[in-house]
């Protein structure tokens, strides 16, 4: 079974700290070139087609900003 | 019929501690008030009114349990005496900023220092200034015997949770070791932790349940939210001093010249006055009973009918400042005392009185 | 199929606690702090406990923990967070009381508090939080820094003859009879945030059974004051704080 999954970022909340993409196992994430209000790169997904929903970056999230979404396919 | 016992000053604080329905009583062992918690620990309060007793590990440790019991809406009290008071004085002053209700009991001992195990009246500045840092008050209150430090724990009581703000009975080792007989007042009921919610519900941190969560601290970085603080703290200790003041007077309706003493020393100074008397000085004694809030228009509006004052206290001469501010150059004012353990007689106390108004 | 058919309630499978609040931590990016207040939420989430939770901050950086998880707290002195709760367990014995301390304040100030709270027991459940340093005061020395390890108080490194030992208070609270659960946990991937969550569970679980005092010490990592990026200094952890600080269970009765 296989599964697909999606992030949603706080970009106004992310502070760019890059715990996430160190714990993605798919490479899903990265730190958009832009900054958001406070001057933080934000978390994005630089690669969707990557996620399989695992959750581990907003586990690790220190401030709780992403949510995780997870489809069976 | 009235319940009365003979007891000593300490262990009458004990008995009205239960009999008042205090919720719990956190205290580190030091002469001359360690019968407090030994009184406890024998009448065992927790199995029948379910009052925690509890010794703790240091004075430190005591007020911040205080601290904590408080924060929750709960009687609190501890006791100690002075080289412990100073201790606790990092804790009433959070206390104060927190605006936290709980009462002190300060049976002093001679200082600085380790000092001695005797009676002193040295702490008065520490108890009515502050002690700890920062700008604020506690209600201070100073009984002249057995029965008043066992009525004097529900006064502390009832005055903490009106003002929310720390309490003390101001003490000393005298009146907490000698025995006198004391009237046991009714039992009051302890509030269940349902009633004090309802109660205190807007404040205190009894779990957030149906309301918003309750936080506690005496922390506010910016400096405008701090002055707020401190204006409110302020305009509290103002309505205190208009609306709390506690005093005795001892044959003042005709005096020329007035003794003010309290505590211990003012039950010397009664019989001083008396052999003035005898003597044909028109003395009377002011007693203040509340330290903070202080008698200072009680002793203004005696000023037309006074030729002199003097303070007697057992200390360098402390509360002698306040009825300096109070008097305002207005009468002499004079001092007497003795320290470090040292009490005087009502011979003592005339013969420094003739001596310095010349009589 | 589409991200965009992805994101929908039904597929959600991780979102923050409904106990955390909305505020934005003023923690620095990357800081542990952050992670363990997440966990602790989830579990006064599971356990459906928000309204018989209350809480002690320290002084220090988690000075503002109540901004964040949204039940009762008090904001002890500094180190005297365990009198605070000794307290209130004991005057409501039927909440959940838990301290939040760092290691300046649970090891160094207030090392007779958390001492004497353990060894008689309390029924309450310590987070302990070693960074190795000071946070808000600015990166001096705590009784947890390394040997070796430069803080603004030891710039050319921790010395033994100048600043003394790291003090191992974790081990120290082990030996009490008092504590019934005294564990050491990180929380810089998945699987040791999962497995301080369940440590965390468990103590709390842990103070109804009236078994004694819960100690769970998380080694953590300070970035701004250790002066490194936020994944760097996960790593520097892993390799210079386990070491000395090695993770797992004490104690479990």
């Amino acid at each position: 079974m296989a599964f697909k999954g999606a992030v949603v970022v706080d970009t106004e909340k992310c502070k760019g700290c890059g715990v996430c993409i160190a714990n993605c196992p798919t490479d899903t994430l990265a730190l958009a070139n832009k900054v958001n209000s406070k001057g933080y790169p934000y978390a994005m997904m630089a690669n969707p087609d990557n996620c399989i929903g695992c959750a581990n970056c907003a586990i690790v999230c220190p401030d709780s900003v992403i949510t995780v979404y997870k489809v069976k396919i | 019929m009235a319940e009365k016992l003979l007891k000593k000053g300490n262990e009458a604080i004990a008995l009205a501690a239960i009999r008042y329905g205090v919720d719990g009583y956190f205290g580190y062992p030091i002469t001359p008030q360690s019968e407090v918690m030994e009184t406890l620990m024998e009448e065992m309060p927790w199995e029948t009114t379910g009052m925690v007793v509890l010794q703790a590990e240091s004075e430190t440790s005591s007020i911040n349990m205080l601290y904590g019991g408080a924060c929750c809406g709960k009687k609190v009290m501890t006791s100690s005496s002075s080289p412990g008071i100073s201790l606790m004085c990092e804790g009433i002053s959070y206390m104060a900023g927190s605006e936290l209700p709980c009462l002190v009991v300060n049976v002093t001992r001679g200082g600085p220092g380790l000092g001695t195990i005797q009676p002193s009246q040295g702490d008065y500045f520490q108890a009515v200034k502050g002690g700890g840092h920062g700008d604020y008050k506690t209600i201070v209150l100073a009984p002249a015997s057995v029965q008043e430090m066992y009525d004097f724990v529900g006064t502390g009581f009832d005055l903490a949770f009106k003002y929310r703000m720390p309490a003390m009975i101001l003490s000393d080792g005298a009146i907490g070791q000698m025995m006198e007989k004391v009237e046991l007042r009714p039992q009051v009921q302890r509030l269940t932790d349902k009633e004090i919610a309802k109660k205190y519900g807007d404040w205190a941190t009894t779990g957030k349940s149906g309301r918003k969560a309750n936080f506690i601290s005496s922390l506010a970085l910016e400096a405008r939210d701090m002055e707020q603080i401190n204006l409110r703290l302020q305009s509290k200790y103002r309505i205190i001093e208009e609306t709390e003041v506690l005093f005795e007077k001892h044959l003042c309706d005709d005096a020329e010249y007035l003794l003010v003493a309290f505590g211990s020393s003012a039950r010397i100074c009664e019989s001083t006055v008396e052999m003035a008397r005898s003597k044909g000085i028109r003395m009377g004694l002011l007693r203040p009973i509340t330290l903070f809030p202080f008698p200072t228009r009680i002793i203004q509006a005696m000023l037309p009918q006074l030729k002199g004052i003097m303070s007697v206290e057992l200390s360098a001469g402390q509360m002698v400042e306040d009825i300096r501010l109070a008097v305002n150059g207005a009468v002499p004012v004079e001092f007497f005392g003795k320290m470090g353990g040292i009490v005087f007689s009502p011979e003592e106390v005339l013969n420094a009185f003739t001596a310095k108004f010349n009589l | 199929m589409d991200t965009h058919d992805i994101i929908k309630p039904e597929n959600l499978v991780y979102g923050k606690s409904k106990v955390l609040t909305d505020t934005v931590m003023h923690y620095c990016p990357g800081c542990t702090h952050g992670v363990v207040h997440k966990i602790i939420a989830e579990v006064i989430e599971e356990m459906d406990i928000q309204d018989r939770t209350i809480g002690v901050c320290p002084v220090g950086c988690a000075v503002f923990a109540y901004k964040y998880i949204d039940i009762d707290w008090q904001q002890a002195a500094h180190g005297r967070a365990p009198a605070l709760a000794t307290a209130t367990k004991r005057l409501y014995p039927d909440k959940y009381v838990f301290t939040y301390q760092g290691d300046g304040d649970l090891a160094s100030i207030g090392t007779a508090e958390i001492i004497h709270a353990c060894n008689r027991g309390e029924n309450i459940v310590v987070i302990f939080i070693n960074n190795a340093i000071y946070g808000m005061t600015g990166g001096q020395m705590a009784p947890t820094t390394l040997l070796g390890m430069k803080t603004a108080t030891t710039p050319y490194g921790r010395k033994a003859e100048l600043n003394g030992y790291p003090l191992k208070i974790t081990e120290l609270v082990a030996q009490l009879e008092g504590t019934c659960y005294v564990t050491r946990q990180s929380a810089q991937n998945p699987a040791s945030v999962r497995k301080a969550k369940k440590a965390i569970r468990k103590a709390f679980e842990n103070t109804t059974q009236r078994k004694g005092t819960s100690f769970i010490e998380i080694v953590a990592a300070c970035n701004s004051n250790w002066k490194m990026a936020p994944v760097k200094a996960n790593k520097w952890m892993e390799e210079n704080m386990f070491p000395f600080y090695p993770l797992g269970d004490l104690k479990d009765r």
